[in-house]
């Protein structure tokens, strides 16, 4: 069992976000604790990208509190979430085709050769490539374009991105989605090298629950834009989880009618 | 480092492929041509030279020269400029009335007393005013650009006659300036050459020019990342107008008159059509100013050699159009192979 006295590197109170009449959220309340992976459940529409695009710095709530370290602070931008050591990997990813693998890891934190504005591609070509070594990435060459990896290959590129760039709380938007068991368990054994290392915690978005069980410490369910379970994974079941939907579909069936 | 600039689409070759390359050198070289484009249009450039050259011994005689370099000189500056813009998704229709202006307003400067250099300055700021508008309006309102700079087209056009009153004015003679600012024969060339490397080193080995095709490759990805796309594109529209403006003063300087109806549609679609001729995509995100160097001079070459023929300027468009069009097939012929290539 994990201690319970691990300090929560995420805490959110009370946060609620609507777009025009919509409510996105309308009263979360999460925490993450160091060297975690929580998987963040739920219907589409539930409110669980809109939760993480607020922690990355990308949308502001409209209310509650956040808190990064025990501090709290308000996300005013992506480059601020970033500073404080908060990385999203996108769903689209976010890698840039036309560019190849080690300027894509480089996007934005460029080296430069100094006092020259000019790019140090040797430096980022190196270090890009001893890096993703370091973690068992394997790709045919970091000059590849981006355009030309595979999905699994493209995705382990985006997590390693934002691992490498020091970020301490990595925020994965379905990194299994659209792949096959095969290019899935790369990035299953990448997640668990992460937790090994034990440097960043992580909040995953998912809906395969088996997965969500297999490589998650904790889960938490999102459903109209509020927590309805958090337990940790030994405490749950597929089950459960599977009924608490059922469940939320029943309601919806009967408000239908 | 020389060959370093001209920029790839290619996957680059690592060191230790460099002997394997060799030998096969002869066998790879249908792939090369199909992937670089600026390999394939310097064959065209060279097939062109040598047909002129062998149909009119003219061809290669110091005045033809000189023709072609100050027929090619301003495509290739608004080109360098299109081209930017071009890869970060965006277009200006609007640059070839700036050209337009720009002169007028550094020979107002220079009317009111104040010396030329201040007013090459004032053309230039005027010019970046236009494409900050351009970039504001695009990116705040979300219009988009080939409309925007279509209103700026027409309202810049109508900015010119209206302060001219459409009349022609001479060029101050300042001496030297003149000479520096394409009195000289090949000052505008030289011009040209210096802003198309200089605009191919920001975009291949700059943090600008990384942001620039990140933003058209990927818009939403790119600003996820934390790319400012917004001013990645205002910052181009900016660039593209400055050079618009810039090419204006110096054929204004070369020309040593100053016309309200300078520039216009002919020089910017000139200057697209060479980017577009030179592998540069209309979607964004490829590009780069070198093959659009490769490309106006490509349509420079055509023009004066066939104005050497004797050819009509009519057949010159019929070609003009038909290399478009085959060159925009080509692009999206290559694009899917590229694809195809990757799977």
């Amino acid at each position: 069992m994990r201690e319970i006295q691990t300090a929560d590197v995420v805490r959110v109170e009370h946060i609620a976000k609507s777009y025009g009449a919509v409510k996105a959220l309308r009263d979360i309340n999460m925490h993450l604790r160091k060297g975690e992976v929580l998987g963040l459940v739920g219907d589409n529409g539930a409110g669980k990208s809109t939760m993480i695009k607020i922690l990355t710095g990308f949308v502001q709530p409209d209310d509650g509190k956040i808190f990064i370290n025990g501090q709290e602070v308000k996300l005013r931008s992506v480059t601020h979430a970033r500073s404080l050591g908060i990385e999203t990997v996108y769903q689209d990813l976010a890698l840039i085709n036309e560019l190849t693998v080690y300027h894509n890891i480089f996007l934005k934190r460029e080296k430069l050769l100094k006092p020259l504005p000019l790019l140090n591609n040797r430096a980022m070509r190196e270090q890009a490539r001893e890096y993703l070594k370091k973690i068992g990435v394997t790709i045919p060459s970091v000059d590849s374009l981006v355009a030309s990896l595979s999905g699994g290959q493209r995705q382990a590129i985006a997590i390693a991105r934002s691992v490498y760039s020091q970020a301490r709380i990595l925020l994965l938007d379905e990194p299994l989605a659209a792949m096959g068991a095969r290019e899935g368990a790369l990035i299953l054994d990448l997640i668990r090298k992460l937790k090994a290392d034990g440097e960043v915690s992580i909040i995953m978005i998912a809906h395969n629950y088996a997965q969500v069980l297999e490589i998650c410490d904790r889960v938490n369910m999102l459903q109209h834009g509020t927590i309805t379970l958090d337990k940790q994974v030994v405490d749950t079941s597929l089950g459960e989880l599977n009924e608490l939907v059922m469940r939320e579909y029943r309601i919806g069936a009967a408000n239908a009618q | 480092m020389a060959k370093d600039v001209l920029p790839s689409t290619a996957t680059p070759e690592a060191e230790p492929e460099k002997a394997r390359e060799r030998r096969s050198f002869w066998s790879r070289l249908p792939g090369i041509l199909l992937r670089r484009r600026e390999a394939s249009m310097l064959i065209v450039v060279i097939v062109l030279v040598v047909y002129f050259q062998s149909s009119n011994q003219a061809f290669f005689s110091q005045p033809n020269i000189r023709t072609i370099s100050q027929t090619v000189a301003p495509w290739a500056i608004i080109a360098a400029g299109e081209v930017m813009l071009l890869i970060c998704g965006e277009i200006d229709l609007s640059v070839g009335n700036v050209f337009a202006l720009a002169p007028f307003i550094m020979y107002f400067t220079y009317q009111a007393g104040l010396p030329i250099w201040v007013g090459i300055i004032c053309g230039l700021l005027v010019s970046a005013v236009v494409g900050l508008f351009n970039g504001l309006v695009t990116v705040l309102l979300k219009i988009p650009s080939f409309i925007t700079t279509l209103g700026t087209l027409f309202l810049l056009n109508g900015l010119t006659l209206v302060t001219s009153q459409g009349f022609p004015r001479l060029t101050p003679e300042v001496g030297v300036f003149n000479q520096i600012f394409g009195n000289s024969p090949y000052a505008e060339i030289l011009w040209a050459l210096a802003i198309v490397i200089l605009t191919q080193i920001v975009l291949s080995y700059t943090r600008w020019g990384l942001h620039t095709i990140a933003t058209g490759s990927n818009l939403l990805g790119a600003s996820e990342t934390g790319v400012n796309v917004n001013r990645v594109k205002i910052g181009n529209f900016m660039l593209c107008s400055v050079f618009g403006g810039f090419v204006g003063i110096l054929e204004a300087f070369r020309i040593t008159s100053i016309d309200p109806l300078a520039g216009g549609t002919a020089v910017m679609f000139m200057a697209v059509a060479g980017a577009v001729i030179g592998g540069t995509s209309l979607m964004g995100g490829l590009g780069t100013i070198v093959g659009a160097f490769l490309g106006t001079l490509v349509l420079a070459l055509l023009q004066e050699g066939f104005t050497l023929l004797g050819v009509s300027a009519f057949t010159f468009d019929l070609i003009l159009g038909g290399a478009i069009l085959i060159a925009m097939i080509l692009n999206v012929r290559l694009q899917l192979l590229r694809e195809a290539g990757r799977q």
